[in-house]
């Protein structure tokens, strides 16, 4: 036990010696979190259009007045030529272009189907069907009040109609920094050990010291121990500060139970470090640990699902997800955080999570030989 | 001149020999492509809806089929009350609950209206608010068949939509230059940043200063070998997204090149100004990797659209130079559009690039004296 | 000479393979308690091999070896007890002090914090280095470094302390005063195991092996090698073992 009081002594000293890291350590999640976690959201507002109004009739007019008014679109341009509405969309100036033909009124008041043609910029292709969307459900509303005021001789209440209301539960508000805030959070607790644990431990290998180490007594569990503890304690110390400003800045809901947030932080952060340090027995130079490092963090990060929805991956993937300590730390954060969930509901994760730490922490103790 | 393109090799035999990095270098990109293209996706699907009927008639079923048959939900629990809905949706798996009230299709028909509550999961908001609006919609077509039913004939405005660049809503066209912009500014900054640091923090960069090579010799020739092998990456990358997913260059292949240079010119720059900064490789490691990784993925426009972010946001990323290249990348890419369109994003990376050198210029001449 | 000496370290056979290239060639040989044994070669002879072996550090292909009465194979741990290292690659912590190093390694080998106190004063003090006890090793010149890194490698009073040459890179002053600590700590008991490829510095050893090629070409003291061979100096004798066909 004295043996690894003396190695955490010397890891400490080490992590603060360096007053840039020692600093950086803290500073840089807390910028983080004030600067990215607002930046982040889905929501699209101001769809710019650019209308092309070929009709200039009475219910054309009616149309775009109802666009216009809805809070998701806004009328950026008006034209009469197609070829300058490709050109602005082209220029990447508008995301949607309505074209309205000149024979849109008419048919309307002759009681014939009309058209609207529309076109929408699909490079990002979710954002299209979502503003495709928000279009159909704004002609939707124009097509009922159409019929509403045809139907009025017809007596409109004779025609059944479904409403729909509808609530967002957790987040009523729908606030987009409650969705980002426990990801980015569990992401960058787990970055910075990750790299700082990993880069140290390649460079006592780079520059020789970790032979000095290797002749000494000393035991493989005490070392990989000794370099572990400092970043846990370095996460715990961030998580906490991370919360802080979700709660102060953020007005950031906490649902559950702090104690069940770090516990289970904790378990992942060992995994998280487990992993950094097996990497780091693999690899030679700190330039090395840091390609590989990259690679696993992106594609934890990224198949996680903090930025988009885990369901929708393919069932393999989700499958490989079992073996993605991000994705299970992700859910537990979303789940204690804003639906106050209780140890019964994330167990099964709680497990599966200890499960995959141990493992990545016992590959680290066996791949480090002290004898090469 | 032959003295320095005997370090150039040297320094690509360097890199060459070390076959982890090599095999990171080429698969890095690969799989970052091969994720985008099958696995991660912003696209609704199976998404589990709980289903709490209270009614359980025939429009209820009607409508309950109709939603989960629409490829974007799957049929999940049903539930008996509405005791349960807490614990269903606190569970995650169920994403969505549709609420009956008692008496649907009875109080649809007598009293001409009958109402649906959907209660989702607002934890994941993106997935709230498109299955909200994809139920929505879902029954706003019913209602217009039970319309269309009772009162056949009816006029509509029917909307006819052309998707402009992408017409299959491949994902991926909005991924791959992102991808590329990623990994091509993680290879040229960060490697030629720790190369150059590790010389310095080594001491061997005295080695090298004492040789004949010129100061400014040593680092082209350090940085040279980066800038081909990155250029190899986006090549690769282009192939691969090519053949995986038919996503074609349609604009003139030259002049994505030559961007393609300037931008690895630009990130080789950035690199050599961290080197000058960082005393430390584990400095240069931890700045770039942790404290630019996040910001650059999110604040450039590679998953959030920067058109989405709070103004201030805007002028944040209006700082980082991949966003101008993303642009670039889309616009020659996807729109096939020339340098008439992206004339003011190269010359952005340009002033960027020449920024960069000249500051790190002065930084290491201070250092030298 | 008189009474024969007990065997600290036994090698018999010794292979060490890098896939196809053998660093050691079935070496065997003995050291004796108490004695300086000097192991020589050019660079790339083997030696550093041979000695990371020995300390358990790297696994031998084949052969036998025992280190202070413990098999490497299974007891390297209990070696570790018994041994101090140096090697070439200067290896104390760059980022921590003097003093700290020392309460490091002093504290790796069980040794109390007091213990520790009263034996950096009594080192710090022969070192004449007391007033650089809280300076960072990367500040201080290269022969203090070694002298330092010496002095913890002994600190826990090993029975064997092995050095991978220690004088790389300083100059003659310095080599002389470094060999000097090496005399008083044989005279302590301490049984010296030394690479080098300073012919020079073989004359300072009791006994002296001769590497070339992954071999032990001789091995006996330094006077009985240069009558062997009919040389001046034991550089003369390294040429002429290094280099038969000149002769």
């Amino acid at each position: 036990m004295r043996t690894i009081f003396i190695l955490l002594r010397k890891e400490f000293l080490q992590l603060f010696r360096d007053r840039f890291i020692g600093r950086a350590i803290f500073a840089i999640p807390i910028v983080q979190m004030l600067i990215l976690v607002p930046a982040i959201t889905y929501e699209i507002r101001n769809i710019r259009i650019c209308v092309v109004d070929l009709d200039q009739s009475v219910d054309s007019r009616n149309l775009i007045n109802q666009l216009d008014g809805t809070s998701f679109f806004e009328i950026r341009h008006t034209s009469f030529s197609e070829m300058q509405a490709n050109r602005l969309m082209l220029e990447g100036k508008t995301d949607l272009t309505l074209q309205i033909p000149e024979d849109f009124g008419k048919d309307i008041g002759n009681g014939n189907p009309a058209k609207l043609m529309v076109s929408v910029n699909a490079i990002n292709a979710s954002n299209a069907q979502l503003a495709w969307g928000y279009f159909s459900g704004v002609i939707r509303e124009y097509n009922n009040s159409l019929i509403a005021g045809n139907t009025e001789i017809l007596r409109f209440q004779s025609i059944p109609r479904i409403e729909v209301t509808n609530r967002y539960w957790y987040n009523e508000t729908m606030n987009y920094k409650f969705y980002m805030l426990p990801g980015v959070l569990g992401i960058l607790v787990a970055a910075i050990g990750f790299v700082l644990a990993g880069l140290n431990m390649v460079k006592e290998k780079e520059s020789g010291t970790i032979e000095q180490i290797n002749v000494t007594p000393v035991k493989k569990y005490q070392f990989i121990a000794a370099k572990m503890i400092p970043y846990l304690l370095v996460g715990l110390v961030d998580l906490a500060l991370g919360i802080s400003i979700g709660m102060l800045a953020f007005n950031m809901p906490f649902e559950g139970n702090p104690l069940l947030l770090f516990l289970s932080s904790f378990i992942f952060l060992i995994g998280a470090l487990g992993l950094a340090l097996f990497i780091s027995t693999i690899t030679r130079t700190q330039q090395q640990f840091m390609f590989a490092g990259f690679f696993f963090l992106i594609i934890f990060m990224l198949m996680s699902g903090i930025f988009t929805p885990f369901d929708s991956m393919p069932e393999w993937a989700r499958e490989i997800n079992r073996l993605n300590p991000v994705s299970y730390i992700m859910r537990i954060n979303r789940m204690v955080m804003l639906k106050g969930a209780t140890f019964g509901d994330i167990r099964n994760d709680i497990l599966s999570l200890t499960i995959l730490s141990v493992m990545f922490t016992l590959f680290a103790i066996r791949k480090y030989r002290k004898t090469a | 001149m032959k003295r320095f393109l005997g370090f150039v090799k040297k320094e690509f035999i360097h890199i060459f020999r070390d076959y982890l990095t090599m095999i990171i270098l080429f698969g890095i990109p690969a799989i970052l492509v091969l994720l985008f293209g099958f696995v991660i996706s912003m696209e609704l699907k199976n998404i589990r809806v709980g289903v709490l009927d209270l009614s359980r008639d025939e429009v209820t079923q009607k409508i309950t089929d109709k939603i989960c048959s629409s490829g974007f939900f799957e049929r999940g629990k049903d539930l008996a009350g509405y005791h349960e809905l807490g614990a269903t949706l606190r569970g995650g798996k169920t994403k969505a609950i549709l609420i009956f009230g008692e008496d649907f299709s009875q109080r649809l028909l007598s009293e001409g209206t009958a109402a649906i509550s959907i209660i989702t999961d607002g934890s994941e908001p993106n997935v709230a608010t498109q299955t909200t609006n994809f139920i929505t919609a879902i029954i706003g077509d019913y209602n217009r068949e039970l319309a269309q039913t009772d009162m056949p004939g009816t006029l509509l405005v029917s909307p006819e939509v052309r998707m402009f660049y992408n017409p299959t809503l491949k994902s991926q066209f909005m991924f791959v230059p992102g991808v590329i912009t990623m990994i091509m500014i993680l290879i040229c900054a960060l490697m030629t940043s720790i190369t150059l640091t590790r010389e310095k923090e080594f001491g061997t960069m005295e080695a090298l200063l004492a040789s004949p090579l010129k100061p400014a010799q040593i680092i082209i020739g350090k940085v040279v070998p980066y800038f081909f092998l990155s250029l190899i990456d986006a090549i690769l990358i282009l192939l691969l997204s090519w053949l995986v997913f038919g996503l074609a260059v349609k604009g003139s292949i030259l002049l994505l090149l030559a961007e393609l240079m300037l931008y690895i010119l630009m990130s080789l720059s950035l690199g050599i100004l961290v080197s000058s900064i960082a005393k430390t490789m584990q400095q240069a490691i931890f700045v770039t990797l942790v404290g630019g990784m996040l910001p650059t993925v999110l604040l450039s426009g590679f998953i959030v659209p920067i058109e989405s972010m709070p103004e201030i946001y805007q002028w944040i990323s209006a700082i980082l130079p991949p966003r101008y290249f993303i642009v670039i990348l889309k616009n020659i890419m996807i729109k096939g559009t020339g340098l008439a369109f992206v004339w003011k994003e190269t010359l952005i990376l340009v002033s960027f690039t020449a920024f960069f050198i000249v500051i790190s210029l002065r930084s290491f001449k201070t250092r030298l004296q | 000479m008189g009474t024969e000496k007990e065997n600290i370290i036994t090698v018999r056979n010794l292979v060490k393979k890098f896939g196809s290239f053998i660093a050691n060639d079935n070496l065997s040989f003995e050291v004796k308690k108490g004695e300086i044994f000097g192991f020589l070669g050019a660079n790339g002879a083997g030696k550093t091999t041979a000695v990371r072996i020995l300390c358990g550090l790297s696994a031998p292909t084949s052969g036998e070896v025992k280190v202070a009465g413990f098999d490497i194979y299974g007891e390297t741990e209990k070696i570790k007890r018994n041994i101090g290292y140096m090697s070439q690659k200067f290896s104390l912590y760059e980022d921590l002090t003097v003093s700290e190093n020392i309460r490091l390694f002093g504290g790796i080998y069980g040794i109390s914090s007091r213990e520790i106190r009263e034996k950096q004063e009594i080192l710090l003090n022969r070192l004449g280095m007391n007033a650089l006890r809280n300076k960072l090793i990367a500040g201080l010149p290269l022969g203090w470094k070694q002298k330092l890194a010496f002095s913890i490698a002994i600190f826990h009073q090993p029975r064997i302390v092995f050095l991978d040459e220690p004088t790389g890179g300083v100059d003659p002053i310095a080599r002389r005063q470094f060999w000097e600590m090496i005399y008083e700590a044989s005279s302590e008991g301490i049984t010296v195991f030394v690479t080098t490829h300073y012919m020079d510095e073989a004359e300072y050893c009791d006994r002296i092996s001769i590497m070339s090629d992954g071999k032990i070409m001789a091995l006996d003291t330094p006077a009985e090698l240069k009558r062997i061979y009919t040389a001046r100096s034991v550089e003369e004798v390294f040429v002429k073992i290094a280099r038969p066909d000149k002769n």
